[in-house]
């Protein structure tokens, strides 16, 4: 019995959409009832949320987008629930009992859109001001509505929580984030350990951390509310800004949502140049997260080793590309331009250097005494908590939890190359730390397989510049540097989309912190956060 | 032993014949606090100087660690006034004053982190009979005067009304004053084995032979746990938790600017300088040449180069080997720092005491 006839039987009402990929449409009264059942199912218990999606309909009509995995099977169901007026707000029963990572999302969703999530504890904004004055993402946003404020933000100590109660009445709590004698330490915006303009509300009881607020949003662009007034081509453009250490991945992932949609195929030629570029921004990214982790922990002298390395790949980049950093390089039906004459000899040189030159790395670090007794048993995730966290990544695996969508859901050439998907189990941050050393190897091994076998042929498809995409919903996700990065697009058959959202790595990995640092100390805050290796500009899209 | 040339090179003879002399034309009073005051000027010179030597030295060091060149532009090749330079900018920057601070506590902590580090290093023996403050309990009063950092440090964070200061001035003033108990007995071992406590004592009783030979195996790891603690006292890495820029952005002097953040700086380099300087003195021998017992010929050749090039030699020897420490660990986290020093190095080095003692009273040293 597939996951659909399953939630017809519990759910009579339940209709079914198949324009794009299949959605199961669930009224909201039942929504909560379906989503329990397929969340502790015995065979197939969707326990991974991957993504939530709010999407405005237009006429009134709010909806939010559930899309599910099962850890064990890897299979994938998408829910959507539109959203019922209650007492002059849209409103939708929360799940973050059932997955953890809907606190966060749902937040988000309530932010842009307003739908208000019922049960949900947390129902502060999440990117924008507390004073913000409407709700960006729906369809009747008054762009002039929110003058440049240049006053100061004041961040609220409670959170308000509505609930439900059975007689169909509303009853609005308090919930406290921070009590008034607690001792808060910003921790950023403007830090030096995290890694962007994050800002971690931290309660400190002297050395030892007793909760984390994340506060976010200091450098949201609104990527995906500009999207919605670009042709496909254009939007493009955003994605490598997103994570900018897994730029190609991005992308990657949204041509590959749009060539989908699109119904066009690429050639092989152009599969096996995406495929080597994954691996080289994963090899760079990963040195990059070694580079910043040791720098975190107080060690300068590996922070260089890593560089030493990251440069080599970005001049090759940089030789095809054009870029280094952002390179701009996947297009719709292919990509940009041809490899460089010298990429196939450099690509050789480099993971031939690598692997001779990781030593150096674990002689200085790994080998440490004290990088080991900081890093090891300190912050453990347990296999349950990352997939109900929606960890994913190397943070994911670090627990166990097998979540490779490049083995689970291989797109591109992962199918055809052989690679191990690196687990380890304790989940603390020596196995996350471990997990990204393996990989560059790995990765390694994965380019030395497709290298000298490229085939002739074209880079790019001929496509359209505007280009048209049928009707309905249509995802895709990749194995980023840091975790699942995923394309929700939703187009109503114009040249651009309605609703585009992206399945951020690094939002769950900041929601994550507060579980991982409870009661750890300040220093291994920040080591934690230098192993779960997130990235802000893909949180704050 | 013949010690001809040792006696040769001693300054002693120099400062009496400038003091009769001085005395010779003014009241003896006088004569002391003119010669006071050409040696306060020369050793805030010396500070100075030594601390942008370090400062250079250190940049240069870890640039070598870090695969890179380091400073190379300003002044030439080798980047020589780069420091010089950087010591220039640093002393046209405004100091600014906070508004919810304590003003008189905040612009005091600076001053008495330097006074600290500036009396320990007019202990250091640079040379035969050059020793500026050298009295009978020469090295209890490097340790007292030592401790006195601890309470600017503890002042700057208090004072700066912030709470990154707070917990980097809570933290420094927990591992300072831990640190200093296994430094406290280190240096009693060598008092022991030296008998006496004034350091020109101490660097005559290693005529024939340093202090690291002499006490066997010891000694050598007095010397090891000796620099450990010392590092420790001077706040560098991996035991810099008070600054832990990653945590903590800058600890307790991050409200610090212009020449009172210079000030921190300053001492941490000169600390540094002072804890070898003083390791040197101790184990190696302080001007002392390297002799041989037995070998008269080629102590006799060591005895030609002078005690201070030897003093210079060994501290900076020292200085290398605390930058090569400091560049190659990550840092420890506090209940780490903590539990090395309660739980191993304290205890280990009371042993060392003890043993020293033992060997002592049996005459089992060298």
């Amino acid at each position: 019995m597939t996951t659909e006839e399953k939630i017809k039987q519990w759910c009579p009402q339940a209709g079914t959409e198949t324009a794009g990929e299949t959605v199961v449409h669930v009224p909201a009264d039942r929504l909560e009832d379906v989503c329990r059942r397929l969340h502790d199912d015995a065979e197939e218990p969707m326990d991974y949320l991957r993504d939530l999606v709010g999407v405005d309909q237009g006429e009134g009509c709010l909806s939010t987008y559930y899309q599910l995995e099962s850890s064990r099977t890897g299979s994938r169901v998408m829910l959507r629930a539109d959203a019922v007026e209650r007492e002059g707000r849209a409103m939708l029963p929360s799940v973050s009992g059932l997955w953890k990572t809907a606190e966060i999302k749902e937040r988000e969703a309530y932010d842009f859109l307003g739908i208000l999530f019922t049960g949900n504890p947390d129902m502060r904004r999440l990117f924008l001001r507390e004073d913000w004055n409407g709700y960006p993402l729906r369809k009747d946003y008054d762009m002039d509505s929110n003058p440049l404020d240049m006053g100061n933000e004041e961040n609220a100590d409670v959170t308000e929580e509505f609930r439900l109660m059975p007689d169909g009445t509303l009853e609005r709590r308090e919930n406290v984030v921070f009590n008034p004698d607690d001792f808060v330490v910003n921790i950023g915006p403007q830090h030096p350990s995290t890694h962007g303009a994050l800002r971690l509300r931290t309660s400190l009881d002297g050395e030892t951390v007793k909760k984390i607020d994340p506060v976010l949003g200091y450098i949201h662009r609104g990527i995906e509310k500009l999207s919605e007034s670009l042709t496909y081509p254009q939007t493009l453009a955003f994605t490598d800004r997103l994570d900018y250490l897994s730029a190609h991945q991005n992308r990657h992932a949204l041509c590959m949502c749009i060539e989908r949609a699109a119904g066009i195929e690429i050639s092989e030629r152009a599969q096996y140049i995406r495929t080597i570029m994954d691996e080289l921004q994963r090899v760079a990214s990963h040195l990059l997260f070694y580079s910043c982790l040791v720098m975190d922990m107080g060690a300068l002298t590996p922070f260089f080793y890593g560089f030493r390395e990251r440069e080599m790949i970005l001049d090759i980049f940089e030789e095809t590309t054009g870029g280094r950093l952002i390179q701009n390089y996947n297009m719709i039906g292919g990509v940009q331009a041809d490899i460089h004459p010298d990429f196939v000899r450099k690509v050789k040189a480099f993971t031939k250097h690598m692997r001779e030159i990781i030593h150096e790395y674990h002689e200085i670090f790994t080998d440490s005494v004290i990088a080991r007794t900081r890093l090891k048993g300190v912050g453990k995730l347990s296999r349950e908590e990352a997939i109900s966290l929606g960890a994913t990544g190397g943070t994911g695996r670090a627990t166990g939890w097998s979540n490779d969508v490049r083995k689970r859901h291989p797109y591109a050439l992962y199918d055809k190359v052989d690679f191990k998907e690196i687990i380890y189990t304790h989940g603390d941050s020596w196995d996350r730390y471990m997990v990204r050393m393996d990989e560059i190897l790995e990765s390694c091994h994965i380019i030395d397989q497709l290298i000298d076998n490229i085939p002739a042929g074209e880079f790019r498809v001929k496509v359209k510049p505007v280009l048209k995409l049928p009707e309905g919903v249509f995802t895709a996700s990749v194995e980023s540097s840091r975790g699942e990065f995923g394309v929700f697009l939703m187009s109503r058959g114009d040249k651009s989309p309605w609703r585009l959202h992206f399945r951020s790595t690094g939002l769950p990995l900041v929601h994550t912190m507060d579980t991982v640092c409870r009661n750890g100390k300040i220093a291994d805050l920040i080591a934690i956060g230098g192993t779960l290796d997130f990235v802000i500009p893909d949180i704050d899209r | 032993m013949e010690q001809s040339f040792l006696d040769y090179y001693s300054l002693e003879p120099v400062t009496r014949w400038i003091h009769d002399t001085l005395c010779g034309v003014m009241p003896e009073g006088w004569a002391v606090f003119l010669e006071g005051l050409v040696l306060g000027v020369v050793i805030l010179l010396a500070y100075a100087v030594l601390a942008v030597v370090l400062i250079y030295m250190e940049r240069r060091v870890c640039g070598a660690f870090q695969c890179r060149i380091g400073p190379n532009r300003v002044g030439g090749k080798g980047g020589l006034l780069q420091v010089p330079a950087d010591v220039l900018k640093i002393l046209t920057k405004e100091i600014i004053r906070l508004k919810n601070s304590d003003h008189l506590l905040y612009e005091l902590a600076p001053y008495l982190v330097i006074l600290a580090s500036v009396i320990s290093f007019s202990c250091l023996p640079w040379h035969k009979g050059a020793g500026v403050l050298d009295m009978e309990v020469g090295i209890l009063f490097v340790l007292a005067a030592s401790s006195i950092g601890i309470l600017g440090i503890l002042l700057a964070g208090w004072s700066s009304n912030s709470k990154y200061t707070i917990i980097g001035a809570v933290r420094s003033g927990a591992m300072l004053v831990s640190y200093e108990l296994s430094l406290g007995i280190t240096v009693l071992t060598v008092v022991i084995l030296s008998g006496t406590m004034s350091i020109s004592g101490i660097v005559e009783s290693q005529a024939d032979g340093w202090n690291i030979f002499k006490g066997h195996i010891i000694t050598l790891v007095a010397f090891v746990i000796y620099l450990i603690s010392g590092n420790a006292e001077a706040n560098r890495g991996p035991f810099d938790l008070a600054e832990a820029e990653q945590e903590l952005t800058a600890g307790y002097h991050t409200e610090y600017s212009g020449m009172h953040f210079g000030f921190f700086y300053l001492a941490e380099y000169l600390n540094l300088f002072i804890t070898s300087g003083i390791a040197a003195t101790l184990f190696l021998g302080g001007w002392m040449p390297l002799h041989v017992a037995g070998l008269d010929g080629f102590n006799a050749v060591m005895d030609y180069i002078p005690g201070i090039v030897w003093f210079l030699g060994k501290t900076f020897f020292v200085v290398f080997l605390l930058m090569w420490i400091r560049w190659t660990y990550p840092r420890l986290r506090i209940d780490q720092v903590l539990n090395l020093e309660w739980k191993y190095l304290m205890p280990l080095s009371l042993l060392l005491m003890l043993l020293m003692v033992v060997l002592k009273v049996y005459g089992l040293v060298f």
